[in-house]
């Protein structure tokens, strides 16, 4: 093992060139070949017929929503869409796969030569805005999913036994392959996982895949190679499956710092496909390329070759939804704020929070104010997304609503935020829970003044003399009596004319 | 009255109209005749009686009904052993799928059920139809009934032996390069391949996808049609299946009519390498059909001359892909010692359940589409294969129909080509180019040959979609045939 160095160090004498492939399931009704059931989470092998199970005699016949919204990515990734083009048998055997062949494209796939323009945070708050070219958005099957039981290394090879479930056989994927993205530095890692992170973005606005890499359907394979400036490009890694935006930085981090220090110490990297460990962060070789299958494509005979009708293309490019950039441009303007600004919500993923809280009636200064406060300060120490909180844009407009009200202070709102992320209810619920209202209501407020009143007679003799910013510690007396939910401004009105009468 | 198991489809159906027959009856007549030749023939790998029986009595039962049947209802079919079926056993002919019972019924055993027919069993072939004789089949030779020392053709054997030894009145083959149309010639009966898509390939266990198409074989040019119509459509479970409506293949026969009629006969295939009795034959029925009025003509379709050595290579690489799920992981044959690695398992299995012929042919393929050897061979023959359909387009232009003997010899003795592969592979010369090309072809038989006394066959040529002409041509030509012969040529077999 070779010493490790650090990024910045490797940056001094190396250039990276990054590629990103991408899988994704495709959220079809049904698979890519047959009438079988998508769905994630059904009991082993029930959803499956001839066709998935690759039982002899049976044919695959192409699913047309499968193809419309490769198309419609394609168009997304502002790709050419082939007038004609054909599916490819990829042959190689392994007991995932039914057929020991997989359905796929090859030289000939749906979409070629697009582009996808990432925004990249950068360390000081701002941005950078990076164009990844796309190679091609092509279809293929997925296999079944091997269940490794017994031996030590969770792997196929010494396990006693495997089994193998083929729901997930023949559900619809898009491989989406990008062209070596160049001239990043130091930034390769970030424009890894912003890239991800946008084609996520762009699947969900498509609503062409529900995008849980949790549940695997967003699948990513980083190449990484090494150069020094101005030489060839150097020999490329796969690491393999790298399934969440953290761990796409990550690995290609690591093995900028691995082939780095390789390189440094005279060696050369091979060519090879490695995994990616989720918990050191690390990369271990896989199958070596020097080793890998011939997969023998060739036309898959049992298909008709793909020629959408261009009037359909067409139609399918004008009927495209906003696509997350657009909406964010539009909705910068529409809120009047600075790049700055839009960048710290691009930047902690609280667009479409933001968005969908001004959606439910709220202001976006208070829209903003709290899911990039409170609300970000919460998710960053529960260790999860925004997104994830428990606290919803209805929830937090209808709390902006009561601040506005009068009905709540901002401490007071913080506690409500409190009681509907542990799930207390809604916040109207919860402030009646907990007793949350401000005390606005003189009668009480006066009883609270006249204790404080009495037992601070030296602030009451500084107010007299004209030095109002003593009525601070006043109010503040009030607001401890009343555990914090007395209007603080309503207390000082009081608090001026009690004091004049 | 002839013997039921003697008479045509034609007369069968005719025979139950009247009343004269059940379904039931006929179908008995059949297992009955399997029982007692079937020992000597071996055309059959799996009888089911109790199957057909109950499709029999059910054709009969809603016959009593009054209800308006399908034309071939309560007729009997064998199925050759390609064509999955449910719950009855599919072995393609080989021992890699021994035991395995399909949960699924292909189209064509579909269209079978629902037109009320029942199906005897399932019919012996070489293994994967990888043969023209069906001696490559891992459950033993079928032999003709014509000549019990020779050959039944391949790769199905099975059903065309079934036809000429009247244990089926009607069977479904499949072709991928003459697998029914060289069986039909050697056993004195009729057989067609239909244009590619005529017929659903859904449940047909493929050997090469692009060639492969079942068809209809029969005894008589009209049987063929009615069993043809029966079977044909669009399926939408197969891709490459033609969504057209299905021409009238039995009114194409009623009606046909060669006078005005262009037929080219196709220079390459006839001549050198053919045997003098089927020379012969074919010269005979050539001259009996200007008799009739049609125009002859020659053509040349120089691209043929490469036609086997392309098909070699195509089907062999798509053999070698569809092939590959045969790995013992989840049906049929598993051979394991129960401590070896997946790769060992499906080795072992694969070198235990595949015959010599498969292993070879999974070779060539797999070669032929590694990397590097693409282009010079699978992209090559490829290249081939569009030569070959624009010779028949261009001969097309010119002619209604093409003819030729349907291959250069009658049956030859069991034995003599099983060691030697590329013998074999030329017996196939003459059919090959409509599988490459796609168009539609039938074979029907035109005599014995003077030589051997074995029947000869004549192919004939139609081109896409244009399979009512083969009936209308082959229709004439069988009534002429029988009006000199006094009688059908089957009458001849010996067994």
């Amino acid at each position: 093992m070779t010493a490790m160095v650090t990024v910045d160090d490797a940056l001094t004498r190396y250039e990276p060139v990054i590629g990103l492939e991408v899988h994704v399931e495709l959220g079809t009704v049904s698979k890519m070949f047959c009438g079988c059931p998508t769905t994630f989470g059904g009991e082993p092998n029930t959803q499956v017929c001839p066709v998935c199970l690759g039982l002899p005699g049976s044919l695959p016949v192409v699913n047309r929503a499968a193809i419309e919204s490769t198309i419609r990515m394609g168009l997304a990734l502002n790709c050419d869409i082939a007038e004609w083009c054909r599916f490819a048998r990829k042959n190689y055997f392994y007991p995932d796969m039914p057929k020991d062949y997989q359905i796929s494209q090859y030289d000939e796939p749906l979409c070629t030569d697009g582009y996808l323009d990432v925004t990249v945070p950068l360390a000081d708050g701002g941005s950078e805005v990076v164009r990844v070219g796309i190679e091609r958005v092509h279809m293929e099957e997925d296999t079944g999913k091997l269940t490794h039981t017994g031996g030590a290394t969770g792997r196929i090879h010494g396990a006693d036994y495997s089994l193998v479930d083929y729901n997930r056989a023949g559900i619809p994927l898009v491989e989406i392959v990008t062209k070596p993205v160049t001239g990043t530095g130091g930034l390769a890692p970030a424009v890894a996982r912003a890239y991800v992170a946008a084609l996520r973005d762009i699947m969900r606005s498509l609503g062409v895949s529900d995008v849980r890499m949790e549940e695997g359907s967003l699948r990513c394979d980083a190449n990484v190679s090494l150069a020094p400036p101005g030489q060839p490009w150097g020999t490329r890694t796969e690491t393999k499956n790298v399934n969440s935006l953290r761990s796409v930085e990550r690995a290609v981090t690591f093995e900028i710092r691995r082939q780095a220090g390789v390189l440094d110490a005279g060696g050369h990297i091979v060519q090879e496909t490695r995994h990616f460990h989720e918990d050191d962060g690390t990369t271990t070789p896989g199958r070596s390329k020097e080793e890998a299958e011939d997969y023998r494509y060739f036309p898959e005979p049992d298909l008709l070759p793909v020629a959408p009708d261009p009037a359909w293309v067409d139609e399918l490019r004008t009927t495209l939804p906003e696509l997350p950039a657009a909406r964010r441009a539009r909705l910068q303007e529409q809120w009047g704020i600075s790049d700055f600004d839009m960048d710290s919500l691009i930047n902690a993923g609280a667009v479409e929070l933001v968005e969908a809280t001004v959606a439910a009636g709220a202001d976006q200064g208070a829209a903003r104010k709290w899911w990039m406060g409170e609300l970000s300060r919460a998710a960053k120490d529960r260790g999860v997304e925004l997104a994830e909180l428990g606290v919803t844009p209805a929830d937090v407009a209808r709390i902006a609503d009561l601040v506005g009200q009068g009905t709540l202070n901002d401490k007071l709102a913080r506690l409500v935020f409190e009681g509907v992320a542990a799930g207390e209810g809604s916040p109207d619920e919860v402030v009646a829970a907990r007793g949350l209202e401000l005390v606005s209501d003189d009668t009480a407020l006066l009883a609270a003044l006249d204790d404080a009143i009495a037992a601070n007679e030296d602030a009451v003799a500084k107010i007299r003399d004209g030095k109002v910013q003593a009525a601070g510690a006043i109010i503040g007396a009030v607001m401890k009596a009343t555990r914090g939910q007395a209007d603080a401004a309503r207390v000082r009105e009081l608090l001026l004319e009690r004091l004049g009468e | 009255m002839t013997e039921i198991v003697r008479m045509s489809a034609t007369q069968l159906v005719e025979e139950m109209a009247q009343g004269n027959l059940s379904s039931v009856e006929i179908t008995e007549a059949h297992l009955d005749r399997i029982d007692s030749v079937d020992g000597e023939i071996h055309a059959y790998l799996h009888v089911d009686r109790d199957g057909a029986l109950a499709t029999a009595a059910e054709a009969d039962a809603a016959r009593n009904t009054g209800a308006d049947l399908p034309p071939l209802a309560g007729v009997p079919v064998a199925l050759k052993d390609v064509m999955a079926m449910r719950g009855v056993p599919t072995t393609v002919g080989s021992r890699i799928l021994d035991g395995w019972l399909p949960p699924y019924d292909a189209t064509v055993v579909t269209q079978l059920r629902s037109n009320l027919m029942p199906i005897l069993g399932k019919t012996n072939m070489d293994e994967f139809a990888m043969g023209s004789s069906t001696e490559y089949s891992a459950y033993g030779p079928t032999r003709n009934p014509w000549d019990t020392t020779r050959i039944p053709g391949g790769s199905g054997g099975g059903s065309a032996a079934a036809l000429a030894a009247f244990e089926a009145p009607l069977a479904i083959g499949t072709d991928t390069g003459g697998s029914i149309r060289q069986p039909a010639a050697v056993t004195g009966t009729v057989g067609v391949k239909p244009t590619y898509g005529g017929v659903s390939r859904y449940g047909l266990v493929a050997l090469a996808s692009s060639l492969d198409q079942a068809g209809p074989c029969a005894r008589t040019v009209r049987d063929a049609a009615m069993l043809h119509r029966a079977i044909a459509g669009y399926d939408p479970m197969d891709s490459t299946s033609i969504d057209a409506p299905v021409p009238d293949f039995v009114a194409a026969v009623r009606e046909g009519d060669v006078r005005g009629m262009r037929i080219g006969l196709v220079t390459e295939l006839s001549g050198d390498g053919y045997q003098a009795g089927v020379q012969q034959r074919f010269t005979e029925a050539v001259e009996l059909l200007a008799g009739l009025g049609a125009e002859i003509v020659e053509v040349s379709c120089p691209n043929f001359t490469h036609a086997l050595g392309a098909y070699y290579l195509i089907l062999p690489s798509e053999a070698s892909s569809n092939l590959a799920k045969f790995d013992g992981m989840r049906y049929g044959l598993r051979v394991s010692d129960g401590d070896e690695g997946v790769e060992q398992v499906m080795a072992r299995t694969r070198a235990a359940g595949f015959g010599d012929e498969v292993k070879r042919r999974i070779m060539l393929g797999t070669y032929a589409l590694s990397s590097g050897y693409y282009d010079a061979y699978y992209g090559q023959a490829q290249k081939v294969r569009t030569l070959v359909q624009r010779d028949f387009d261009a001969a097309f232009a010119d002619c209604h129909v093409l003819i030729s003997p349907t291959c250069p010899t009658t049956a030859f003795p069991l034995g003599e080509k099983v060691d030697d592969p590329l013998a074999m592979y030329l017996n196939d010369i003459a059919t090959i180019p409509v599988n490459l090309a796609g168009n539609a072809a039938l074979s029907m038989p035109v005599g014995l040959a003077p030589e051997d006394g074995l029947p000869v066959g004549l192919q004939i040529m139609a081109p896409h979609h244009q399979d009512a002409r083969l009936y209308s041509v082959a229709g004439v030509l069988e009534g002429a045939l029988e009006d000199r012969w006094g009688r059908p040529l089957i009458e001849e077999v010996g067994a």
